[in-house]
């Protein structure tokens, strides 16, 4: 491939690296102390101290329980609320007004009343978890399921469609690109939970480890730990996104025109 | 049931009623008979009511008053009996051609294996063999609309309602896709309800045209084009032909409508 006609694939690499080595070099240069900004070297190092830590693995896989299992219960939740609130009048009209209520609530502040009902254990950060993620997805799952083609279905109409099968083979194949968008934001939003409930009472956690270290004034470590967030929330992003290529593979945007 | 009254509407009128705004009186008294096998076509201009016949004869659309029956059936819902072609090709994009063409038998959960044989011969019928497999996006307006039609001919209904299938398409694709419908209908020997608001379309297909008025769409005239079959492109310069368009055409002129 000739390099100049994608010159992201080049900027982007050397933009990091560029970063780095001014930070490396010129930060220290304009007197700024090592324990207030460390250097990525440090940082780097910090690291590698976390990962040979078996005690920093533990945390990472608590982190990870807490917000994949609040992922999968909030967007559970929300698959099943949504799908009611779309299809039946009845339901959208009495639930409406509280979700509407309660998506305006910052959902952060609810992490301590969490913790004083279920404990320093992992059930509060799933809890907290479960609630971040369900409303992002909740309301792409309504929309989702509203934006079927008319068209669409006045042809499964004349065809003899049940009203299920309208939602089996119409709703719900519209309703999947509306429905991943809300799982892209919500698993990230799942992370945020997990870490936030961490921070307010735990006892391990990545959170937990990144309050340790700010206790300690290891500020590398807190940066070794944001790296490791950061990779996570990545990772997660890229599952969803697998996904959605596997199962959304006739949207616009994946459709391969010429070369 | 007759083989004569195939499709029979007798003193149809349809009035849609919206809340805070007048109701529109979209059919008035209309009367007709379709025999078995034949091809009739329903013109008038833009908003005459023409695709609301067809949704009410689909089973899609209710009736203020009057009867319709479809193959000695009363019409109350969509019938198993009818198949129908949208003015778009309304195509699954999340469904091969192949499974899109299925999408009736599914729906009415006919024998899967014994139809799936039947839509790769319509397919092949369509020249859309090798295609089973790809996805709508993948071929071109005239395909898709093949494909649709396919798809309202897999489950062998007694009878075709087409409404307006061929607007959307350039005037080129849509000549040959009206040989190509004549000659589908040849094999298949289908009932056809063709609406169109194309004169010279509805008398290259049809043994009759139906010619509705503007709205509320009743009918002017019912018209016998005594065209020898089979047709070809070339017989419709002809002054045979030109005298049935004409005919057709006068009564839009004599009310005041301009047909595109």
């Amino acid at each position: 491939m000739d390099p100049w006609e994608r010159p992201e694939l080049l900027l982007a690499p050397a933009v990091f690296v560029v970063t780095m080595l001014a930070w490396e070099f010129v930060v220290p240069a304009f007197g700024v102390e090592d324990y207030v900004l460390p250097r990525p070297s440090q940082i780097f190092h910090a690291l590698r101290t976390q990962l040979a830590d078996p005690l920093f693995w533990g945390h990472l896989k608590v982190t990870v329980l807490e917000s994949g299992y609040g992922f999968l219960l909030g967007v559970a939740a929300a698959l099943v609320l949504g799908t009611a609130i779309s299809q039946v009048r009845l339901i959208e009209r009495t639930f409406m007004p509280y979700v509407v209520a309660f998506q305006t609530v910052p959902k952060v502040a609810l992490a301590p009343l969490f913790v004083v009902w279920f404990g320093f254990g992992m059930t509060s950060k799933v809890v907290m978890a479960a609630v971040i993620s369900f409303f992002p997805v909740l309301v792409n799952v309504i929309e989702g399921l509203r934006s079927a083609d008319a068209d669409r279905i006045q042809m499964l109409t004349v065809f003899g469609a049940g009203r299920f099968q309208v939602f089996r083979m119409v709703r719900l194949p519209s309703a999947l690109p509306f429905i991943f968008a809300g799982l892209d934001i919500g698993i990230v939003f799942a992370i945020l939970g997990a870490v936030v409930g961490e921070f307010i009472g735990a006892k391990e956690g990545l959170g937990y480890l990144l309050l340790q270290t700010n206790y300690n004034f290891d500020i590398a470590g807190m940066f070794a730990v944001l790296v490791v967030l950061s990779v996570l929330g990545l990772i997660a992003h890229f599952i969803v996104r697998f996904a959605q290529r596997r199962l959304v593979f006739w949207a616009e945007e994946n459709r391969v025109i010429g070369t | 049931m007759g083989e004569d009254r195939w499709i029979e509407v007798t003193g149809l009128h349809k009035t849609y009623r919206a809340r805070r705004s007048e109701p529109t009186h979209a059919l008035s008294d209309v009367t007709f008979t379709v025999r078995r096998g034949e091809f009739v076509s329903v013109v008038g201009p833009s908003g005459c009511g023409k695709t609301t016949l067809l949704k009410i004869l689909a089973g899609i659309v209710s009736r203020s008053q009057g009867t319709v029956r479809v193959a000695g059936r009363d019409v109350t819902g969509p019938l198993p009996e009818v198949g129908m072609v949208f003015q778009t090709p309304t195509l699954l994009p999340w469904r091969t051609v192949l499974q899109n063409v299925m999408v009736p038998v599914e729906v009415r959960k006919l024998d899967a294996p014994v139809y799936r044989e039947r839509a790769e011969r319509l397919l092949a019928m369509v020249g859309l063999d090798g295609f089973e497999g790809r996805y709508p996006h993948e071929l071109s307006g005239g395909m898709q609309q093949r494909a649709g039609i396919c798809r309202a001919l897999v489950h062998d209904p007694a009878v075709l309602l087409m409404d307006e299938p061929f607007g959307a398409l350039d005037a080129l694709t849509r000549e040959s896709m009206n040989v190509e419908l004549l000659r589908i209908w040849r094999e298949s020997g289908q009932t056809v309800v063709f609406v169109t608001h194309s004169i010279p379309e509805a008398v290259f297909l049809c043994d009759r045209v139906v010619v509705l008025s503007p709205r509320p769409g009743r009918i002017a005239e019912i018209v016998d084009i005594g065209l020898e079959r089979p047709r070809t492109l070339g017989a419709m310069a002809s002054d045979r032909a030109g005298f049935f368009v004409e005919r057709i055409r006068r009564h839009f002129n004599a009310t005041g409508v301009i047909d595109s």
